[in-house]
């Protein structure tokens, strides 16, 4: 089997497609997010402590 | 020797550990999940569904990880409302979008998968029926919490709602065993062992294996988020007083 074979997925290719896509975008959709609110609260932490210590 | 639990019950022994902790468990995911693919698409057509056996092996991980976090999320609910512990609550509250995003790709994978072997995209059936009121139960969360401004009864309603909500997951285990369902009964945890072969177990044991590890650095990343947004409040708090 070549990797072009594993590719083929027949008549259902686009209930199976369909389904891969969702996923990935769900997948990226969730870690996007999450890392992108922790960044954001980490760097407001971070900020009003070093303003609150430098008072 | 402290158990696990109250190891990770101090906010600053939890930030050290989920520090490294988190991009291990996304490292883990990234190889189990690029070898379950690998092997979910060498494998051969089911003789019964075709190449949409593949589906089975994104649909069935993420149906298991949609009970497995509502599970997580009880659990840090009622250490959230028996000891009033802000990481129990934390871990709660970073849960539930990650278990709706979870119940969500069951719902619209096991959809599309339907659609060809069932010739439906849905059915009111048991499991279907059960798994959306899963669905229904973290988007409860998720809105009683942005509801409610005060942050101490907004960890206890959500605590209470979390675990009546638990009541719904042995429903939906075992809805397929109470009433007739359109749905396929257990087929990898039985009694008298999985009842597939290798060649489609490997691959789907390898992908929820994936998807449990991306939960786990997921999980720690959020509740890391959620104590630097609990302590930015506070600080916020602080210099308004100062």
């Amino acid at each position: 089997m070549t990797h072009l074979d594993i590719l083929h997925v027949g008549k259902y290719a686009t209930f199976i497609g369909a389904a891969y896509g969702i996923s990935v975008m769900v997948f990226a959709g969730m870690v996007w997010t999450t890392l992108a609110k922790a960044r954001r609260w980490r760097k407001r932490a971070q900020a009003l402590d070093a303003a609150l210590t430098g008072r | 020797m402290i158990p696990a639990p109250a190891f990770l019950s101090n906010p600053e022994r939890f930030m050290a550990f989920s520090r490294w902790a988190a991009p291990m468990f996304g490292l883990i995911a990234a190889i189990l999940g690029l070898a379950g693919l690998y092997l979910g698409f060498s494998a051969p057509d089911d003789y019964q569904q075709g190449a949409t056996v593949r589906i089975m092996f994104i649909h069935v991980p993420a149906a298991w990880l949609s009970m497995f976090v509502y599970g997580c999320l009880a659990v840090a609910s009622l250490l959230s409302l028996i000891f009033r512990h802000a990481l129990a609550d934390a871990a709660a509250q970073a849960a539930a979008p990650l278990g709706a995003g979870f119940t969500f790709l069951a719902l619209v994978t096991g959809s599309l998968w339907g659609r060809p072997m069932w010739g439906t995209w849905w059915v009111w059936d048991a499991r279907l029926t059960s798994v959306l009121v899963l669905f229904l139960f973290y988007l409860a969360y998720i809105a009683l919490r942005a509801a409610l401004d005060d942050e101490a009864k907004a960890a206890r309603a959500c605590a209470i709602l979390a675990l009546v909500g638990a009541v719904n997951l042995p429903v939906v285990h075992y809805s397929v065993v109470w009433w007739n369902s359109l749905h396929q009964g257990a087929s990898v945890f039985r009694a008298d062992g999985p009842a597939m072969p290798p060649v489609f177990l490997i691959p789907l044991l390898l992908m929820s294996l994936a998807y449990m590890a991306a939960f786990g650095a997921l999980w720690l990343v959020s509740i890391r988020g959620e104590v630097w947004r609990r302590r930015a409040e506070a600080a916020a708090l602080r210099a308004a007083r100062s």
